[in-house]
């Protein structure tokens, strides 16, 4: 049973009763705020897990509140909004958001976020193995290993797949893949990407135009599970 | 602006008109004048016109009207002349200017007139649109709560997914209404990018496999096809009503296929079902907003089309529509687009 806290920021009464009651059907322990000031007040006295944050609040915008909560507060932020232009999505993970979901949402793929949100917060950097489904990776021996055996990655292959590796479930967004892997100045670049991504698929994929691991996430960038 | 042209026209036709007033004699100028009068008053402004009608009439006087270079008249005649003339000129001016007048109020009580009747049509049908998926779930809600039905677990299961249904419904109106007033208040904005055409349309045949998809959705993939730039997010939108309107007008077990091309910067997709097809009278209307084909099954406010015609065109594309042969519709897109082959980069 996890007892991991969860705080809800947002107004919505109706939205608000429906995540607790998903929310504690799975285990988890449930605080709620209705404005950006007392989410951030509730945060302060009592950190939680994870948090979920509306962007359209009564008092604040969600962005100012995702920016003050980020200048102190280290665990995942996942946020949960009716907007869904991929300006205010890009923004808000720029700003630091661990993750997104647009209203409507599924609540089997909010409770797998908030796992694999939840899970990245306990991740040990030090790690010299992990594991995803038919992919292994060890990182102490530059190598990966799909259904045991090695897949050969050029230099930025392997750099690009570690990337995605250690933000496991996490949207990345193309701008922040471009600065990590190619540096500052490239962050226009976005057919490189498309391009490598292409050929990481093609090589970690069961079939590549049917990604079950490297997922695309439209006009926003890329999700790997 | 309108004044400087009013004086420089006036002003050329009596430099013309003066150096030639020994063959046309100074009368005929006074028409000359009226008629650049008339021209400026079906362009300009009521006060550009009025002035252009008081300079000409005292250039006429000044330059023309014997004894030439002042303003004094000799025949009671040429008083005359000169006083109809300056009547007629303003007259004129002013009828044109009244004449334009009512006429842009007609318009705009036309525009006005469209407007209401667009809301109109827009609020009836969504309200109709919204109402039913409203009505499935408040029912069927009802019943789930009404525990003395004694409802077998696959009914239970039939009014869940009857709900859930439902909502997609509302979602999917509430997303072309969305797109609409996006594209009819021209906020468009294209946030234009380089997108693996392939994938994207993978991602969206997905979509649907994933909702039991009663048709064969079929996509082959071009190998090397190059990296174009557009507004993935719009150009999948586009694609998404296109397909989701082939399913839901042709009758199960049909064929939906996706196919694409690229040429001399012209990308196309073509998406071509084995349906009933359209009746050709009916084709030069499908693009229209809030049209709906006669007899078509329940369900749509007739949006879908118009918006994907507006996002297409939005990106200086073209749609077009037909019957094939065969039977079924065909449409294809064609969309100007800059492209790359990066066959060149560095992986190493």
């Amino acid at each position: 049973m996890n007892k991991a806290e969860i705080l809800i920021i947002d107004d919505e009464p109706q939205i608000q009763k429906l995540l607790e009651i998903i929310l504690e059907s799975n285990g988890y322990k449930v605080q709620t705020a209705v404005s950006g000031k007392e989410g951030i007040l509730l945060a302060a006295n009592h950190p939680p897990e994870l948090i979920i944050l509306d962007l359209g609040l009564p008092d604040k915008s969600g962005h100012e509140v995702l920016k003050e909560l980020r200048s102190w507060y280290t665990k995942s932020i996942l946020i949960l909004s009716v907007q869904d232009s991929e300006d205010a999505i890009v923004a808000a993970l720029d700003s630091g958001a661990s993750d997104y979901l647009t209203k409507p949402f599924r609540s089997g793929e909010l409770l797998a976020r908030i796992r694999a949100s939840i899970r990245r917060n306990t991740i040990n950097p030090s790690i010299t193995r992990a594991q995803f489904a038919d992919l292994t990776i060890d990182f102490a021996a530059r190598t990966l290993l799909k259904n045991n055996q090695v897949v050969k990655l050029t230099s930025t292959e392997y750099n690009l797949f570690t990337l995605f590796a250690k933000n496991e479930g996490r949207v990345l967004t193309h701008q922040f893949i471009l600065k990590e892997i190619w540096g500052v100045g490239y962050q226009l670049e976005t057919q490189y990407l498309r391009v490598f991504v292409g050929t990481l698929r093609k090589k970690i994929e069961d079939n590549a135009n049917h990604p079950k691991h490297l997922l695309t996430e439209s006009g926003v960038g890329y999700r790997f599970i | 602006m309108q004044f400087a042209i009013s004086l420089a026209l006036v002003l050329v036709v009596t430099i013309v008109c003066f150096f030639s007033s020994n063959y046309i004699g100074y009368r005929v100028v006074a028409l000359l004048l009226l008629v650049c009068v008339s021209l400026l008053a079906s362009l300009f402004d009521i006060l550009p016109v009025l002035f252009a009608a008081l300079i000409s009439s005292l250039s006429w006087n000044f330059f023309f009207i014997p004894p030439i270079f002042t303003f004094h008249v000799s025949t009671t005649e040429d008083l005359l002349m000169f006083l109809m003339y300056f009547v007629i000129a303003m007259v004129n001016a002013i009828l044109t200017f009244k004449i334009r007048e009512a006429e842009s109020k007609a318009r705009d009580k036309d525009e006005k007139e469209k407007t209401i009747k667009l809301y109109t049509t827009l609020l009836n049908s969504l309200s109709h649109e919204m109402r039913t998926p409203i009505a499935t779930i408040i029912a069927a809600i009802d019943t789930l709560k009404d525990a003395t039905h004694g409802l077998t677990k696959e009914q239970q299961n039939q009014l869940l997914e009857e709900i859930e249904r439902a909502g997609m419904r509302l979602n999917r109106q509430v997303e072309n209404l969305l797109n609409m007033n996006r594209l009819e208040t021209g906020i468009l904005l294209l946030r234009r990018d380089w997108c693996d055409i392939n994938e994207m349309i993978f991602t969206v045949i997905q979509k649907f496999n994933e909702s039991a998809c009663e048709h064969e959705l079929i996509f082959h993939p071009t190998e090397s096809f190059p990296l174009v730039k557009i507004d993935s997010g719009i150009l999948e939108n586009v694609l998404q009503n296109l397909i989701h309107n082939a399913l839901q007008y042709t009758p199960k077990g049909s064929t939906v296929r996706v196919m694409t091309a690229f040429s001399n910067e012209i990308l196309t997709i073509v998406i071509e079902d084995s349906g009933p097809g359209i009746p050709e009278s009916e084709i030069k209307n499908v693009f229209d907003k809030f049209y709906r084909l006669p007899n078509s099954k329940a369900g749509g406010v007739g949006l879908g089309l118009s918006i994907v015609k507006g996002f297409v065109e939005a990106h200086g594309g073209k749609i077009d529509l037909e019957n094939k042969a065969e039977g079924g519709v065909m449409i294809q897109l064609t969309l100007p687009v800059e492209a790359t082959f990066i066959s060149q980069l560095k992986n190493e």
